[in-house]
């Protein structure tokens, strides 16, 4: 398959991790938090923490959209869909994630009309299908989806569909890495960039990591070359005492992003004051919400939104292992109370969380090592 | 009077807490599993040991019979490659087949929505007269409900069949060993991935169809070849592969390695699952099966599926050992290795 099987090759990739096992100085510890958790899916499915060098540890950053998401906010959005001739739309990620009254799934189980899209279109166009009801989009992401939740909403404007609006929920990049930069308890070497979020803003919002606080970060693909030829490129500058922003995904990354998808989201879309993260509070300015010119299509406005608030079970570390300070399998509940069918912690929903990737492809891997150690 | 306590179903305790019945359910993965270990299995089953397999071994007056059951509930009737009708003679029959059996006889039950139109009907049944010819299976009876319009989706298809073993094989996971060669009959993921193009609820599309046929033809060729040397046997049906090496591997208490660039893909369904985040190896199949073979009977076995009729694509697909016991695991050429699991959750509601 073009464009995939070329950053699979074996032979290059063997070729990049004897460069890395080269670069790595055996004295020193390399922390890299890759921020994306499409990053964090792809270290796991492809393994490449056994190809990686003991001494780099690869962190699992907040970039998972459906992880960061507070639960109240599920709540609020399927108290709307509760109401009669409304349909619940939202991406497939949104539907295992539980509220406190059950996940969307459980809800469409229970008789609620819940359809999975893949995109913010498919649920204009089942607004149009269904002229006699009212669709709700449940929107979530980065940058990445804002842009076509934002065109969508502006071509439901231009062609006056009222029966449709959009439970906004986008968050931005940028304030979630702050937030952790800010964080007292991390100590991080370097960044991986999201890739996907950058296709849209570019990488002149990273400029601050690098020249503020001495921190090289490389915007990475997805493929196992990519992101392996991207920590050569940390290394690199790691090694030289550098802090440069550096785009490895060229073959997709603007610089200067993407202005018409940029030009899209300011024309919907304003920054909230605040917004909750999932196990990392409040954030200001993190958010997205609709603007006024919008308010027909803006479901916040449009209906009676209880603005439910749940705190996160006391026992789960989401915050912690969000922040790279523990890994999944530290937190107390992990494997246990909190497993992929049961989660109890959203980095367990979601297969870009880092608890799902950890506990699908690794743990018990980890496990058999250890066992393997013992008796050694 | 013991005997009688011991069956006594209020007595009997049951695993399964899940509050209410979901789609995942039915999707053929974990929650599926527990559903009939957690509730079926103790209070229908009572003690009858052993794994589940995909057919029963029912002994008759001394004559040992398979017999097995399957309901297709698929959206839409008919898609590229195959329609409800021959996924549900190929179903039983595949079912029957890679549990050592051939079928015999099958009974049908058709529920039907009002409304129904007739030539959708009758499309059907020839396609299931077809399918049973094919397959070299005789349809001897059948039932049929009607329900009210709204109260079903067109119509569901039932068939239970019935077989005689065949010579030579014994299918039990716990004669697997560590060395084992896992064989796979050809490309995984074909039937899931029409199924969800077919749906037209996705902007993109494929030269792809349905994979459903027959394996019998290809398990009778096998089980010539290799006779005792085949261990175990199962159709991917919902759930994919990943689902029914894990369930092996459960079964048996060994580890499942897997070659990742050993495992047969066509490019159309990897692109589509690359595209939607899926993995082939949890995308249900209709005429595929997985066996584990002895390695002094694999070259046997390789040769003769690949002379019989669409069996050129056979593939040695991993190997059984000692470790990670229980679980799969997925190694790449670049030495990256991934522990894969049963499917979770139901990214395919109704594709059978």
């Amino acid at each position: 398959m073009r464009f995939v099987d070329e950053f699979r090759d074996p032979r290059l990739i063997s070729k990049t991790a004897e460069e890395i096992r080269r670069l790595a100085s055996p004295g020193r510890h390399y922390r890299m938090m890759e921020v994306c958790g499409g990053h964090t899916h792809a270290i796991y499915r492809f393994g490449l923490k056994d190809i990686l060098p003991e001494n780099i540890e690869l962190i699992h950053g907040p970039g998972c959209p459906v992880c960061v998401l507070p639960m109240g906010r599920i709540d609020d959005g399927l108290s709307v869909a509760q109401q009669p001739d409304v349909i619940f739309a939202a991406f497939g990620d949104m539907m295992r994630v539980p509220g406190t009254q059950g996940s969307p799934l459980e809800h469409k189980a229970r008789g609620m009309d819940v359809r999975i899209v893949y995109s913010p279109s498919d649920a204009l166009k089942l607004a149009r299908l269904n002229p006699d009801k009212h669709v709700m989009f449940f929107a979530i992401g980065f940058e990445t989806t804002a842009p076509s939740t934002a065109l969508t909403l502006m071509r439901a404007k231009a062609e006056g569909i009222r029966n449709f609006s959009v439970f906004c929920n986008h968050v931005t990049i940028i304030p979630a890495i702050r937030a952790i930069l800010d964080s007292p308890d991390m100590r991080l070497d370097a960044f991986i960039g999201p890739g996907h979020v950058s296709t849209v803003i570019g990488c002149r919002p990273y400029e601050w990591i690098a020249a503020n606080e001495r921190k090289p970060i490389v915007v990475s693909g997805f493929e196992p070359l990519d992101m392996l030829q991207s920590v050569v490129m940390l290394l690199h500058q790691l090694n030289l005492g550098e802090a440069k922003v550096e785009n490895q995904y060229k073959r997709v990354v603007p610089w200067e992003g993407n202005r018409a998808a940029l030009r899209a989201m300011a024309e919907v879309f304003q920054l909230r004051p605040y917004f909750e993260w999932r196990g990392l509070g409040f954030i200001s300015q993190s958010a997205l919400r609709l603007r006024d010119a919008y308010a027909e299509w803006d479901a916040e406005q449009r209906f009676a939104i209880p603005g439910v608030r749940v705190t996160d079970p006391k026992a789960a570390q989401c915050g912690e292992v969000l922040k790279g300070v523990l890994k999944p399998h530290q937190c107390k509940l992990f494997g246990r109370e909190c497993t992929p069918e049961h989660p109890i912690g959203a980095l367990m929903v979601s297969s870009e969380g880092s608890c799902a990737a950890y506990h699908t492809y690794e743990h018990r891997k980890a496990a058999m090592v250890t066992s393997l150690n013992s008796i050694a | 009077m013991s005997s009688r306590i011991a069956t006594d179903a209020s007595l009997v305790p049951i695993r399964f807490r899940d509050p209410q019945i979901e789609m995942a359910h039915g999707a053929g993965g974990k929650a599926s599993r527990r559903l009939v270990e957690g509730l079926f299995a103790p209070l229908l089953f009572g003690n009858s040991p052993g794994p589940l397999g995909d057919a029963a071994l029912v002994d008759i007056g001394g004559t040992n019979v398979a017999i097995t059951t399957d309901s297709f509930v698929v959206k839409p009737l008919t898609f590229p490659g195959g329609s409800i009708g021959e996924l549900a003679v190929n179903g039983t029959v595949n079912d029957l087949a890679v549990s050592g059996a051939k079928a015999e006889a099958l009974v049908v039950t058709y529920v039907l929505e009002a409304g129904l139109p007739t030539p959708v009907l009758e499309a059907e049944v020839r396609a299931m007269a077809r399918a049973a010819q094919n397959a070299g299976v005789r349809i001897a009876g059948g039932d049929t409900k009607v329900v009210e319009h709204g109260k079903a989706d067109q119509m569901y298809v039932t068939t239970t069949g019935i077989g005689h073993r065949l010579r030579g094989v014994a299918i039990d996971p716990g004669s697997v060993r560590p060395g084992d060669k896992i064989l796979l009959s050809g490309p995984i993921g074909d039937h899931g991935i029409t199924i969800l193009l077919a749906r037209g609820e996705l902007d993109f599309e494929a030269d792809l169809h349905s994979d459903t046929r027959s394996v019998l033809p290809l398990v009778e060729a096998l089980v010539r070849a290799a006779g005792p040397g085949v261990r175990w046997m199962r159709d991917p049906t919902r759930g994919g592969a990943a689902t029914s090496l894990n369930e092996l591997a459960r079964d048996c208490g060994l580890g499942i390695v897997l070659f990742e660039e050993q495992i047969p893909v066509r490019d159309a369904v990897r692109g589509a699952c690359e595209l939607l985040g899926l993995d082939p190896l949890h995308i249900a199949n209709e005429g595929q099966f997985l066996a584990v073979v002895a390695p002094e009977c694999i070259d046997a076995a390789i040769n003769a599926l690949s002379l019989v009729s669409g069996g050129e694509a056979v593939q040695v697909i991993g190997e059984v050992r000692e470790q990670p016991s229980g679980s799969v695991v997925v190694t790449t050429l670049y030495g990256g290795s991934r522990i894969i699991d049963m499917l979770v959750g139901d990214p395919l509601p109704r594709i059978c």
